[in-house]
This record gives structure tokens, sequence and C-alpha cells, in this order.
């Protein structure tokens, strides 16, 4: 089971300083952000992207390489990109380029954005939304796959003989997961391809998670993946602890209470009861996350959201080490407690080069208009 | 699978008061209902809901985007009904704003073919055309089945029995009247449609081979 953390990169105002970090310190704390996350020990480092104030996580694949160059072992991951409105011919590339800079550390996960006007700015229409998540990542799929690609779709400048470089590493591409909060469209979409899903869940009952967890499952089966308990699933999650549960509660709520995404709704005590959010003692966090898997079964991937709602970097560290050290090593094991041998561990870059039978080199080599030189296909640079 | 012969009608009320005539138009309309499915060997399931109970977590939706397990209760409650009877108070020209934000907060789709019997309150007749033209739009762009006899109760209304409503038919006229009129077209329309399946979208996704075949 993999543990890490998730940030959407905001930049709101401190309500209890009044300060707003810059968007360089926000930049800059990113990194040290999923630096201290390796340190402590967790498996997994995720950024959101956003094009549009108040977020500083556009460009995910620069931030993502500058702390792959200063890591040895986290996973780099996205949370999400957005398959709607980028490119899938970029998406392909950068990270294709990231996995070979990174020697495999890196998966993405696919999400659609939810903020109409950021559609148009890049050509798009929202109410596209599902229809480009399902035919850009279509052809994603294809240019890691396939070495020569010809395509023609709705939304994009066809493609004749098109190679997107560099191919995977190993010949093997990033293990992929597919976010979606409410549409049974996008589970479908990744138990179609036996990819992971991943559910947000930090702003919905678990009852709600559970439905989409379930759909993904059966079709999961369905689409003849294996056995429903073996699809790969990752949720979200968000915490904040002191060792005195009365101190974290009074230290939170200031945050809470004005938040940009969930302040002046619901009170902290109602959202902490209707949503993952846990604000008290490291003991409560692991007792209410080991819980999860009553309702989702046996997964493979929990992701916590830590620096938001105007959170200062220096506390924001401090909770990533609460996290590491006091709550998931106990709730690694608590995890493995009960869990049966046949249950996967979430993809890696090593396990995906195993179950290929190893990796190979799938370098293309095109043809050479000057010297007339006709490179072999990746079959012969085995 | 026989089909059943009981109906479920949800009756939402937005009133803000307690008492409140809204509610007691609601009341009105839900009892005549009863008896009118009854004439028809029709059971019916009534379920009620006082939107002002849910006022907080109707605005706590809004800003946090998901329902409260009381007002997703509420909500499933109006949505897997097969009938629908809902009535506002008019303020300043229109349904009150606790009545729309219920039905902002309901799925786009989730009223489609529903039959809906609209009613509404308000200090005097004047307002009566509310129900036209503000309540029957919103259903109507909900794509729900709104009875043509809409009931309007003024404050005058609860007292005689015999003013005039207008229809042409002639005495006794009045609010049961109407209330008769808009609950038999009601009963008409959801007694004869089988009970209405709810929509649930994770029971049958659409198969993605045909979400890539649509692109």
């Amino acid at each position: 089971m993999q543990f890490g953390i998730f940030t959407v990169g905001d930049v709101t105002t401190d309500p209890t300083t009044g300060r707003t970090p810059t968007e360089h310190e926000r930049i800059k704390a990113t990194v040290a952000i999923a630096k201290k996350a390796e340190e402590v020990g967790l498996d997994v480092f995720a950024t959101g992207e956003h094009h549009n104030p108040p977020f500083i996580a556009s460009g995910p694949t620069t931030t993502l390489a500058y702390i792959g160059a200063q890591t040895e072992r986290i996973i780099l991951s996205t949370a999400t990109t957005l398959i709607t409105t980028t490119d899938p011919v970029l998406i392909a590339e950068n990270y294709a380029k990231l996995q070979h800079l990174t020697d495999g550390r890196v998966d993405l996960m696919m999400g659609r954005g939810n903020t109409g006007p950021v559609y148009p700015w890049f050509g798009k229409d929202i109410r596209d939304g599902i229809a480009l998540a399902v035919e850009n990542y279509a052809l994603l799929h294809r240019l890691w796959r396939e070495d020569v690609v010809d395509w023609q779709g709705r939304f994009r400048t066809p493609l004749q003989g098109f190679t997107s470089v560099p191919r995977p590493l190993d010949g093997v591409p990033p293990f992929v997961w597919h976010g979606s909060i409410r549409s049974p469209e996008i589970a479908e979409q990744a138990a179609y391809y036996g990819d992971g899903f991943f559910h947000n869940n930090i702003f919905w009952p678990m009852s709600h998670t559970k439905q989409m967890v379930a759909l993904y499952r059966r079709r999961f089966e369905h689409y003849g993946h294996g056995a429903a308990d073996t699809a790969i699933v990752g949720l979200g999650g968000q915490v904040f602890m002191r060792p005195n549960s009365q101190d974290a509660v009074r230290e939170f709520r200031p945050y809470f209470d004005v938040a940009p995404v969930y302040g002046h709704g619901p009170s902290l005590e109602e959202f902490t009861e209707q949503t993952p959010l846990t604000v008290g003692s490291p003991q409560q966090v692991i007792d209410r996350y080991a819980a999860m898997r009553d309702d989702v079964g046996h997964y493979q991937r929990q992701l916590f959201l830590m620096d938001h709602a105007g959170l200062p970097l220096d506390i924001v560290l401090e909770q990533i080490e609460i996290l590491g050290t006091e709550v998931v090593p106990v709730l690694r094991r608590e995890m493995a407690t009960g869990r049966p041998a046949h249950i996967p561990d979430a993809p890696t870059h090593a396990s995906l080069v195993e179950a290929a039978g190893g990796g190979r080199d799938t370098t293309v080599h095109a043809v050479d208009d000057v010297t007339g030189r006709v490179a072999d296909a990746a079959e012969a640079s085995r | 699978m026989t089909t059943s012969t009981t109906r479920r009608v949800a009756v939402v009320s937005a009133g803000l008061r307690q008492p409140s005539s809204t509610r007691l138009l609601a009341d009105r309309l839900a009892e005549a209902a009863g008896r009118q499915f009854a004439a028809r060997d029709v059971d019916v399931d009534l379920r009620v809901i006082e939107l002002r109970e849910y006022a907080h977590d109707l605005t706590n939706h809004l800003l946090s985007g998901f329902p409260s397990p009381t007002l997703g209760a509420a909500i499933e409650a109006v949505t897997t009904s097969d009938g629908l009877i809902a009535v506002s108070p008019i303020f300043t020209a229109s349904y009150s704003g606790l009545f729309k934000t219920f039905f902002d907060v309901v799925e786009a789709d989730a009223l489609e073919g529903m039959p809906v019997l609209l009613g509404a309150t308000g200090g005097t007749e004047r307002h009566s055309l509310a129900l036209e033209h503000a309540m029957r739009p919103l259903f109507t762009y909900l794509h729900a089945i709104v009875v043509p006899t809409a009931v309007y109760a003024a404050t005058a209304d609860w007292g005689a029995e015999t003013g005039g409503d207008g229809d042409g038919a002639g005495a006794p006229t009045g609010l049961t009247r109407r209330i008769e009129r808009g609950v038999r077209e009601f009963a008409d329309l959801v007694a004869v449609r089988p009970p209405r399946q709810a929509a649930d979208p994770f029971a049958v996704p659409t198969p993605f081979e045909q979400l890539l075949a649509e692109n």
C-alpha cells in the first residue's frame, strides 16, 4: 500500500496572520514539501495542475522534474493532469521525458478540471469535458504503446505517421490513475483500460465514494482485467493533527472557517463527520483511515492533502513529519492486517517492467534523409 | 415483477413560518390527492418535505458541493417519487429563494417525466400569476410534466368558499374547487403511469465502447 501527499498549489492568505505567500514562496514550498515527504518515508508526492489564479500548479512536469532531481525514491505523480485541455501529444512527450529523467519514478493521474473559463483559454468547451477525456486519453494510450500512429478525432489535428518521443522508458508507459469525484463515465474509463481509479474523496461523504469505487471494481472485472477486488483503487484524504485533539481543532478551525473551498459552509464538526477530514490526534487519524477499507475494500494508495487553506509552510512540514513518523507506519501495519495475498500492490515502474517480461530499449530511429539510412524499428534495438 | 399499486408522492413545502399557510395548502393538496388515489384503487405513500428544516443544509450544499445526510435523504425522497406536489410562498413576484435553492441542488434530469402539481400562497390574489410565469417555467425547464391547474391560495381564500376564480364554471368556486381540480389532474397522470424508475448512474454505466464510438 502506498501513502503520500497531494497538493493543489493554492496561494491562500493565512487567516491567523493576514499574510499571503507570494507565488515564488509557494512554488519553492512545493519543492520543500515534496522533499520532506520523501525524508519521512512517504511513497508518493502528487501535484495538481491549474492554469488560473490563485494556483501556482501550472507546468507540473517542470516542478516534478526539479523535485525528481533532488529526491531518490519517492514516486512523482500528478493530481490531476488535465486530459481535457492539454494536448495528449504534449502529455505523451512531457511525461515520457520525465519518466526517463527520474528513472521511472512517475505516474499520472488524469482529471478533467472543473473551472469553465479554463477550457476556452485552451480552445475547448467544458460541455465536451467527458468527450475530451475519452478521446484524448484514447490517443495518449496509443502514443505510448505504438511507435507510429495514424490518428483522426474530433478535437485535435489529425496525425499521420507520428512518433511521440521519447518512447517510454524500458518500453513501459507510466501507470495511469483516472481521478473523478462524481462521473461514472470516468470510473468506466479506468475500468475499460484496466488502469487505476482515484477518488479524491475529500469533499464527499463516504457513501458516495463507495458507490464510485464499487462501480469501477465491477466494471474492471467486466472488462476482464481480473477479479473486482484486485482493481487498483486510490483515495484522497485530509487531516490536521496535534498530540491533543482539542489543540488540533483549536489550531485548525480558523483555517477551516474561511478556506476558499469549504469555508463559510458546514461547521468544522459537520464537515469532519460527513467527509474524511480528520482533525485530532494521530491515533484518531489512524482509526479513521484504517476503517476506509471497510467501505471501499482493500486499496492501493492513500494520498493526503496537507498544504492548503493558507497553512504556513512550517506547520505543513510539521504535519508531514507527524504523518510520516507516527501515522503511516501504523497504518501500513493496519492495512496489511487481513489483506488477502491476491490483492495487488499499486503498480510501480519496476513491477510493470517485470510484468512486461523485462525492460527493453524502444528508441525509434528515424529515416535520415541526408544519409538515406533507414533505421530499424523497436524490435531491432533490443 | 408485477406492477405495484402503490405510488410515492413527495410534497415539498417552502413555507418559512410555523404554522405556515404554505404548509396548510400543501397538506390540503396532499390530503385531497390521497382521496383521489384511493378512488382509483391506488395506495399512496406520501413523503412531506418541509424545506425550512433544510435551510442551513441547503446553504452548506451550495458552498461545499455535497448534501448533508438528512438533506441527501430529502432530495432522494423527491427524485425517487412517482409524483411531486410543490408549494411555495410567493415573494417579490416569484417563488421563494429557499424553494429555488432546493431545486437548484436536485440533479438537472432527476425530475424528467415526473408529474408535478404546483401550489403557491400569497397575501393577495394579485400574485397568483407567479404560478404561471415563474413556477411553471421552472418545472418545464426540468422536463417535469406540470398539471394544467395550479392552485393559488391568497389570504382571503382561507375564508369564504364562494369567491370567483375566473374559470367561468360558475358557483360554487373557490379554493376547494381548485384543489379538487388540480389534484384530479395530478392523480390521473400519476396513477396511469408505472412506478417511476429513478435513474441510477451507478447501476448501468454507458459502456466504454459506446463512449468511444460517440466521439
